[in-house]
């Protein structure tokens, strides 16, 4: 209230007193650690209370569905590492489902077995970083200084496997770029030994802290109705409740294959989508396991080389490898028309491509369902009545990755 | 639900009932996925019965997008990606719309589609009718455009940068330091279909090839 519209008011009695109420928008980022990237959120508030959360997103676009239009098949493969920069194989994944769906085209087991599990290693990656900077939002911050050591092992089978710590490119339509080395099966299998005595460690430092549940428990609560009408998936809509889980209800590669459980909360709070997640990784490790004792040497792509590149050593040799290899690294391979939305059980939950293909080398449409999407839609219902600070511990929790939300 | 059903005549039962829902103009089984074509005036009925009546349930609304194809009257398909968590299903609907009709909006079954219709209002410039949030979500503050139209050039018309003069950030026309350049990769060998003496092979193809799109 301005000085002036105060004096035109009666003056007040001295039983009486005046309150005045403190309404006023904040802008929360898009320079924010707490925002996870570049979410602007403009925050109207009463006092330290939310009264509206209105995010404004799309600082990252970068135009992924337009310049993959005009890129061949393999070529759009990359810019999947960079949507979600945090989980790349499983975002991989999906397209390459998507495009061998479209050309009818099937990979040899040791391909499935190895995208299996490296779409988990993935999810341990993910969640390894989603769970220990959420509690360092929270002021916790030993776990990401333990969390980081962990996550670097993993990335070095990462780049083992690929040759790149992070963008790895290696999940491609009709297996995987390359075999795995030797010896990384063995490194993975001892990793895998050791890796649950972390998972104990963290759930140490943060399930019975007092501080960590003051800050999480009953925070952002949704239920699971709401959960399902905003298009909540994986580890936030499991958490209010609904076992629901891409790998087991529409299995793809060796999901079907595999044992797991699913966790699954009760409440729909920032502690459920935590304790979900600690759970996820045990359930992880074990598939990690199994995919270890059920691979077996053999082929990782399709033989047909008119989908995956020859072996550089048969093209010294033989003049039709060359031709084949250099028509897919110029030309690429032409897809059949036809249009399928293909899904995945990302780290974050449901990740869709939706592919439609005119017949030529390159996508005539390719949609992406971020998943962050809808849950970051959903803050301000879970955000209203809650304090600043607790705005943050939801935004930890709802996993939000803004090169995949803005694309 | 029997468990003897298998995924295919679960599939098979879901398209006959999709079919006799008033306003589904056609609805078939692409490449295992579930795909209904919507009147557009009759879409929030459908989705209504979709979302509320057995066997449908469809809960969620996974993902709403646009296609355009410019050669077409209505140019731009409005995709709807349904899937129901209850009955493990999903199903594809698919409504046609030019520049200015407005297709009906559903977040009034979906709060989710909201921000799904902005999208789709942005990049494609598909009106929503009854969407109270129109605003643009993905482009920059005062965009003009929309960016994934096909007519729509893949660099953009105007490019940003901050002046060091005029302390601001300054739009500008785009200047590109090399041509733009896309490849045709259709082939010569493979566009040419009828060799000459050759007519009759073709002829036999093209049948084949009918014969196919039929099964």
């Amino acid at each position: 209230m301005s000085e002036n519209s105060l004096a035109a008011l009666p003056p007040v009695g001295k039983e009486r007193k005046v309150v005045e109420f403190d309404s006023h928008a904040i802008n929360f980022g898009p320079q924010h650690p707490a925002a996870h990237g570049v979410l602007r959120l403009i925050l109207e508030m009463d006092g330290e209370v939310v009264e509206r959360a209105d995010p404004h997103i799309g600082l990252l676009h970068r135009g992924t569905e337009k310049l993959i239009e005009y890129k061949t098949y393999m070529q759009a493969v990359p810019y999947f590492d960079r949507l979600d920069y945090v989980s790349p194989m499983c975002e991989e994944h999906a397209f390459a489902l998507a495009v061998e769906k479209l050309l009818g085209i099937e990979v040899p087991e040791r391909g499935k077995w190895i995208r299996t599990m490296f779409a988990e290693i993935t999810r341990i990656l993910n969640h390894l970083l989603n769970l220990t900077t959420y509690a360092l939002d929270v002021g916790a911050v030993t776990p990401p200084l333990w969390g980081f050591e962990e996550r670097e092992k993993l990335l070095e089978f990462h780049e083992a496997a690929s040759g790149a710590r992070l963008h790895a490119n290696y999940f491609r339509p009709g297996g995987v770029a390359k075999d795995l080395p030797s010896g990384l099966e063995e490194k993975i299998a001892e990793w895998a030994e050791k890796f649950p005595k972390f998972i104990d460690d963290l759930q140490e430092l943060l399930t019975s802290n007092r501080i960590w549940k003051q800050r999480t428990v009953d925070i952002g609560v949704i239920s699971a109705e709401d959960a399902l009408a905003w298009g909540f998936s994986g580890p936030c809509l499991r958490a209010s409740g609904v076992p629901w889980d891409l790998r087991r209800a529409q299995p793809y590669d060796m999901y079907e294959a595999v044992e797991f459980e699913i966790p699954v909360g009760k409440h729909g709070d920032c502690y459920d989508r935590y304790l979900v997640r600690m759970e996820e990784m045990r359930q992880s490790v074990a598939i990690i396991k199994q995919c270890l004792a059920a691979m077996r040497p053999g082929p990782v792509k399709v033989q047909d080389h008119k989908f995956s590149p020859p072996p550089r050593a048969e093209m010294k040799r033989s003049m039709e490898a060359l031709i084949h290899h250099f028509k897919l690294y110029t030309e690429g391979y032409h897809v059949p028309p036809g249009a399928t939305y293909t899904v995945v059980e990302s780290p974050k939950g449901e990740f869709g491509v939706y592919l439609v293909a005119d017949g030529s080398n390159r996508p005539y449409r390719c949609k992406i369902r971020p998943t962050g999407f809808s849950h970051l839609q959903a803050i301000e219902v879970m955000g209203k009545g809650h304090m600043l600070a607790d705005v943050v511990a939801i935004i930890g929790s709802l996993d939000l990755v803004f090169g995949e939300v803005d694309r | 639900m029997a468990e003897t059903q298998t995924k295919d005549e679960r599939l098979q039962a879901l398209i006959a009932r999709v079919r006799e829902l008033p306003g589904v103009s056609a609805a078939v089984i692409e490449k295992g996925e579930a795909v209904a074509y919507v009147a557009r005036d009759a879409l929030l009925a459908v989705m209504t019965r979709l979302r509320n009546e057995e066997p449908f349930r469809f809960e969620q609304l996974m993902d709403l997008c646009g296609v355009d194809w410019p050669q077409r009257e209505e140019r731009f398909d409005v995709v709807y990606n349904l899937l129901s968590v209850s009955r493990n299903q999903r199903l594809r609907v698919i409504v046609h719309t030019d520049e200015q009709t407005p297709v009906p909006s559903v977040h009034t079954l979906w709060p989710s589609a909201t921000w799904w219709e902005r999208e789709a209002w942005d990049l494609f410039g598909i009106l929503f009718a009854g969407q109270p949030d129109h605003r643009r979500i993905l482009t920059d503050y005062g965009f003009e455009g929309h960016p994934l139209r096909k007519d729509f050039p893949l660099t953009g018309y105007v490019e940003v940068r901050y002046d060091e003069e005029r302390k601001a950030v300054v739009y500008e026309p785009v200047r590109l330091t090399q041509d733009f350049r896309t490849f045709d990769f259709i082939s010569p060998w493979e566009g040419m279909l009828t060799l000459p003496g050759d007519e009759k092979v073709h002829a036999q193809r093209l049948a084949a090839k009918e014969k196919e799109g039929e099964t």
